[in-house]
Order: structure tokens, then sequence, then C-alpha cells
């Protein structure tokens, strides 16, 4: 019955969803009879999505094995963490989250949005709905999660033993309210272009929206980034695998989105690009989802394989890209453009990081889509790697960060070049004075960490430049929250470039009782051991890891085997040290009975995430910041 | 400068942007895009030592021979046509066996061993590279 619930929710959804559409095109129109019912049909249909969504969880939790979805991912055997989470461990159900995400993000800007002019919002809340009928039709059409088994199988399979970890629980979910959530900015320019209100109470009006989904986007990016360091066993943490950069693409228009929008709420500048770029942030969300979903990759993420759902994706894609560039093409020339600006400027600051964004984002996208493309149309077959996206887009990143440094220190509208540079100077030298000592210290350094780290220094002090004679109990928190956010990309480039070019990496075949010397650290291979958990049975290596004459350390890096569905992974045993990471992986059993061992020490790696961290804090503080600053004095909301 | 120049300046700079990015990956592309060959493509095709290649295949049974230091080991990846000694000095994925599918990342050296500084294996029991599967496909239809 609950499955069947749940299926009779979605259509019922979906069903409100064509009304909503319907209505809201109505009330654009000018027929105001059925405005009234826009807001609560919106909020109606996000009810019936989550609570789709949750029968799908319960039916999860429960291992009803009678639904298929339930049978082919789940198992009873498993703990609860495991069976609630891979209710979005597969296609399905994570369409069906997707799916939810959207209703709701309809339903928050419907119950929350205040700011945004009448027309344009039911206009937003219209541009929703299209969204949501193709998903709707895509989950009911080619992706029932609710679909029954007859007879009843005993068990279950199991989740992919890769997914089995608590990274699971968070990473997909966050992830996607950043994915999902820009469809919110994309139906705001929707809205916009139809009614043809773009100005500076509509960017107010988008911006937390949009800073709302990018906080999120970066979370999920850097726990997945995490996760895939942890749980994969390879050392690194980021491959610039097709499905990381269907993930990255988006925070990247989405980042260049949150700075235009804030020349266009500032300064009314920037009209028609922040608009193009609303479009173009989700527009890259459903290409990740499409590259993600469709099964087209070959890549460690893609575990669903069905050409049929691939079409059906690739249509929508087309149909709301097309759309709405159709759209931008038939308006832009009615969006008068706003104030100018000085070539010397914040303004034209945000540009060149606007420009910088879109290049790199373009590169990240041609490495991605090419190889598909290739093989589409001529069958051959390549792989475009680490290679190719450090060498196209590291020297743009960098360029990005001397901006990143320079704009928050450049006034508004007109400022000079002298007092620029005054006010740059120690950054500038103290960039100098890293770059020696580090070419110094390590003669034989790449040139992309070597600038990377140099970079690094001198953002980290012109981050928090704009504190500097402020009196910082005073200082609006948006402007906290650039500071942290900026010196939080400072952190995590610094963490790049170290585990970049100072890692150790040690791979050796050794006995028990022999030890291995790595980095600051010698590591003893004390015993191998047998070992099992609830779903799985192991070898455990006990590392004994001592470092001077420091405290000797334990490490249990294990070789897994899993019974449902039968499969071996490793996992690693990682030591945090104040100044980086100790990271073991336990190998195979070479012949003559020596334990393949691989260690890495990589120096103020965890500054990766760190960083990703503070990007993610600072985007709440400017968000807290500006609701709040906004509702206490409406009249001046902007400083 | 007025309204409708700074719009062209800035249209301008961005088109030169965009130019200026798109060679950069061109270039980049040209240079690192890593090419599939199965083990008859390598032999049709004389791949050059030093070119980053991606060769797919199966590992022929018996092949699998682990060096005296432990952790380097050497097998030939066949498609039933041809076949590549490979060298792979790391931990093996473990589905990587003798029989089953496998792609590398890596280069020839000069004596025509296939060097692997990585290696895919089946992802799990019931996934296999689409290039394997497709190579596979390829060398059985061959045979007959």
């Amino acid at each position: 019955m609950i499955a069947e619930a749940g299926l009779a929710a979605l259509w019922l959804g979906a069903a409100l969803c064509a009304l909503q559409l319907v209505a809201a095109a109505f009330a654009v129109a000018g027929k105001a009879d059925l405005a009234g019912i826009v807001r609560p049909v919106a909020v109606a249909q996000a009810v019936l999505t989550a609570l789709a969504f949750g029968l799908l969880i319960w039916l999860f939790v429960q291992v009803d094995l009678s639904v298929a979805l339930v049978f082919e991912n789940d198992s009873s055997e498993k703990p609860f963490l495991y069976r609630f989470a891979a209710t979005w461990g597969n296609h399905e159900g994570s369409m069906l989250m997707w799916v939810t995400i959207l209703g709701v993000a309809g339903a928050a800007v419907a119950l929350f949005e205040r700011k945004l002019e009448e027309r344009t919002l039911l206009a937003t809340l219209g541009g929703q709905a299209v969204i949501g009928l193709g998903f709707y039709a895509f989950l009911l059409f080619a992706s029932n999660p609710f679909a029954r088994l007859n007879p009843v199988p005993p068990e279950g399979k199991g989740l992919n033993p890769l997914l089995q970890d608590p990274g699971l629980a968070f990473h997909p979910p966050t992830l996607y309210l950043g994915y999902v959530g820009l469809s919110v900015a994309f139906s705001f320019a929707i809205g916009a272009l139809i009614t043809r209100d773009v100005g500076p109470s509509f960017a107010r009006a988008m911006r937390p929206w949009v800073l709302g989904a990018w906080i999120f986007l970066t979370l999920g990016i850097t726990a997945g980034s995490y996760w895939a360091y942890y749980e994969l066993g390879w050392g690194g943490w980021w491959f610039w695998d097709p499905v990381e950069n269907a993930s990255l693409m988006p925070w990247l228009a989405a980042t260049a989105l949150l700075h235009s929008v804030t020349v266009l709420a500032t300064r009314d500048g920037l009209r028609a690009w922040t608009l193009m770029l609303a479009v173009i942030a989700f527009s890259m969300s459903m290409v990740g989802t499409f590259l993600v979903r469709s099964g087209i990759l070959t890549s460690v993420h893609a575990f669903a394989v069905d050409p049929r759902r691939g079409t059906f994706l690739l249509v929508l894609l087309f149909l709301y890209i097309g759309g709405a560039l159709a759209l931008f093409g038939a308006r832009v020339g009615t969006v008068r453009e706003g104030a100018r600006f000085d070539p010397i400027s914040r303004e034209a600051g945000l540009v060149a990081n606007n420009l910088l964004l879109s290049a790199i984002l373009g590169i990240v996208l041609v490495g991605t889509l090419y190889p598909l493309v290739l093989e589409a149309s001529t069958g051959t077959k390549l792989s475009v790697g680490p290679p190719y996206f450090d060498a196209a887009a590291g020297p743009l990143a960098l360029i990005l960060v001397a901006v990143m440094a320079t704009g928050p220190l450049l006034r508004w509208r007109r400022d000079n070049l002298k007092p620029l540079l005054k006010r740059l100077g120690p950054a500038a030298v103290l960039a100098l004075v890293a770059l020696i000592a580090v070419k110094l210290a390590a003669p034989a350094i790449s040139a992309l960490s070597l600038f990377g780290l140099a970079l690094a220094a001198g953002l980290a002090l012109a981050s928090v430049a704009p504190l500097w004679r402020r009196n910082l109990l005073r200082t609006p928190l948006f402007v906290w929250g650039m500071v942290v956010a900026h010196l939080g990309i400072a952190v995590s480039l610094a963490g790049m470039a170290c585990d970049s070019s100072f890692t150790a990496e040690k791979l050796v075949a050794a006995r028990v009782g022999e030890t291995v010397a790595i980095g600051p650290y010698s590591v003893t291979l004390d015993a191998i051991d047998p070992t099992f958990g609830p779903s799985w049975q192991a070898l455990q290596a006990t590392l004994l890891a001592r470092r001077g004459d420091g405290d000797t350390l334990t490490l249990q890096p294990q070789a897994r085997t899993y019974w449902a569905p039968p499969t071996d992974t490793s996992e690693t045993a990682i030591h945090t040290a104040i100044d980086g990471q100790l990271y073991t992986v336990l190998g195979k059993q070479a012949a003559d009975g020596r334990w393949q061992l691989r260690l890495w020490w990589k120096p103020f790696v965890t500054l990766i995430w760190a960083g990703g961290a503070l990007v993610a804090i600072g985007g709440a503080l400017a968000l807290v910041g500006r609701q709040w600053r906004g509702r206490r004095k409406p009249a001046e909301a902007w400083a | 400068m007025k309204a409708k120049n700074q719009r062209l300046t800035l249209a301008v700079l961005a088109v030169v942007a965009i130019i200026a990015a798109a060679l950069l990956a061109l270039s980049a592309l040209k240079d690192q895009a890593a090419y599939f060959y199965t083990p008859s493509d390598t032999v049709r095709d004389h791949v050059q030592p030093g070119t980053a290649v991606r060769l797919g295949g199966m590992v022929a049974k018996g092949s699998l021979k682990r060096l005296p230091d432990g952790v380097t080991i050497t097998f030939v990846v066949t498609d039933n046509a041809a076949s590549v000694p490979v060298r792979f000095k790391g931990i093996v994925p473990a589905l990587f066996r003798e029989g089953s599918g496998v792609v590398a990342d890596g280069k020839f050296d000069a004596t025509g061993q296939f060097v692997a500084e990585t290696i895919l294996a089946k992802h799990d029991e019931r996934y296999m590279p689409p290039e394997v599967a497709g190579a596979m496909h390829k060398s059985e239809s061959l045979k007959k």
C-alpha cells in the first residue's frame, strides 16, 4: 500500500504542478482570478513530493522487498543509517530526491519571497512549474521508484559497498540542495525576462536564493572530495572525473552569478549578463544531472546504465536550455543596460572575476564533453584527464586568485591606480616573499604550485585587508562573510599546492615486523589479522607509526570483502596531525608472504577541506548578514 | 567613456577572453588527451613510445607475474587478436585478475613494453568499462 500511496502522491503532485503552471500563466497574462491559487498550489505540490520521498525512505528503512528498487539496493543485514541513505544511493531514488528539492524550493519561494514584484514572482513560480513538469514526467515514465516486484524475493541485493559510508547520508542531499536550488535562480531569470523587471530590487530578491544554493553546493563538493579521498584509497582528493566536473561546473557558474548579482543590486549594472548567468548556472546543473543519470560516462560514479533515460534527459535538457536562451534572445534587447563604470573600479574587478570564472567553466565543460561528443560522432575513444585540466584551467585559476585579492580593495564606480597599489602593497610584498622563500626551500617545485603558494599567501593577507582600521564589532556581517570566504579560498589553495608538491609516497612489500620510513614517521607493520563487520569480512593490518620521540599511533587499514553485493574494497586508515595526514592503505599479499603497503605523508592536505568549509561559512555569514540587515534597516539595505 | 562604448569594450574583452580560453583548451586537449587503444589498434597504428595512451583489453590467462620487489607485476593485455606486455608498479584493484577486463593508463617504453601508471579493473561484479566490453566484442566477432 505504501508504494502505491507514494506513486499516487507523485501523480497528484504532477497534476498540481500543471495547475501551478496554468494558473501562473493566466495570472501573468493579466487574468487575476487564478493568481491567488498559485502559491498554495506550489506549497501543496511540495508537500506531496516530500510525502512521496518520505514514503520511499520508509520503504527502504523497513526493507520492503516487494518494491523493485528496494530489492535492488537494500538489504536487511545493513545498519539503519545505510538502509536510510540507500534511498538516494540509486538512480530512481536520487531523481525523486531531485524532484522533491525542486518542489520544496518552489514552495520556499512561494512562502518566503517578499521583495520580488508580484507579477515577476508569479512568472517565477510558473518557470519553476515548467521545470517540475519535465522531471515529474521523467520520474513517472522512465524512473518509477515505486515499481513492485512479483514474486517477492527473500533478501535484497544490497548497496554498493563504496557507498556504504556515512558520507552517503550527507554528500548527495547537500549537493542536490545546491544543484536544484539553482533552479530558483533560473526561474527568477525567466520570470524577470517575461515581465521585463530587471533591476536592483530584482537582484536583491534573487541574491539570497543564489547564495543559499551556492553554500550547499560548496559544502557538497567539499564533502564529496573528502569522501572520495578516504574511501577510494588512491590518495587523491580531486580526479577531474566527469561526475566531479558535473558538480564543479554549476559551482563555477553560481560563483560568477553571486558576484554579478551584487553588481546588479549595488550599481544596477550587468543586467543581461546576470540573467544569462542565472540561466547558465542551472543549465550546468541539468547537464550534470544528464551526465550522471544517463549512464553515458565510464566513471567510478556512473552506476546507472539505460539509454532510454539518457534520451529523455537529453530532450529535457535541450527544451529547457534552448527555451530559456530563446526567451533571453527575444527579450534581452528590451533589458536596458544599467549604470556604467570605470576600468578601475569594483565593478571592473567583478567583471574580470566573471570572465575568468566563465573561461574556466568553458574549459571544464569542453574537457568533460569533448570525449563524449567525439565518441558519439566519430567513434574515436579518448580520455581527458588531470594533465589537460591542470594545464588549461590552472593558470586561469591563479589569475583569478590575483583578481580576488584585488577586487575587495577597489572602490565602487571609480578608483585610482595609485591608492589601489598602496592598499594592495602589503599583500603583494608578502606574495613575493613567499615566492622567493618557497623557491629557495624547494627548487624543484612545479610552477603551478609555486605561484599557488605565493598567491595563497598574498590572498590571505589581502582578504582580511577590508577589515583594516574598521571597528570589527560594527563591521557588517556580510563584509565578514566576504572576508571569510576569500580567506577560505587562500587556505584551500595553500593545501592543494602543499599536497601536490610536498607529498611523500611509498609503495612497499613488507614482512610483519618490518619498519618503513615515510615523511616524518616510521611505520611498523605489527600484525595482519582477520576481522569482520555487519556486512563484510576483512584482513586488517595493524600499523604502529612513530614520529621522532612522540607517542606510538595505531593505524588499521583493511582490505574488505562485502557479501551483498560481493565486492572487494580497501579501507584506508588516516591519522590527522596538525601539519598534515598520514594515509595508509593495505594491498595484496605478495607471493613470498610479504604484504603490500601504500603509505603517504601529505603535509597540510587538510587545509583543502578546511578552506572549503570556510568558504561555505563565509557564504552563510553573508546570507544571515544581508537578511538581518535588510529587516532592520529596509531603507538602506545596501551599503 | 559613454555607456555604449563601455558595453562594446566589455563585449570585445569577453570575446577575447573566450577565444584565449578556447585556444588554451584546444592546445591542452591536443597535447594531453589520451586515446583509447585495444592491443590490435596499437599494432596497427604503431603508437610512439612516450605518448599517453589508454590501453584496454583482457588480462591474458597465465601471463600474470610478480617481480621480486613484491609490488611490481607484469602481465599481457590481449583482445584475442593482438597482445601487449604491460608492467605496473602499485596496488592493483581488487577485481584485477587473469581473464578479466582491464583498462590501463600509461605509455609505451622504448622496448615496446607498456608501462601502466593506473589500472582500472572491472569495477564490481556487474560492471565492465564500456571500452573493454567494446574491445572484447570486437575481438569476439573477429574470431568468427
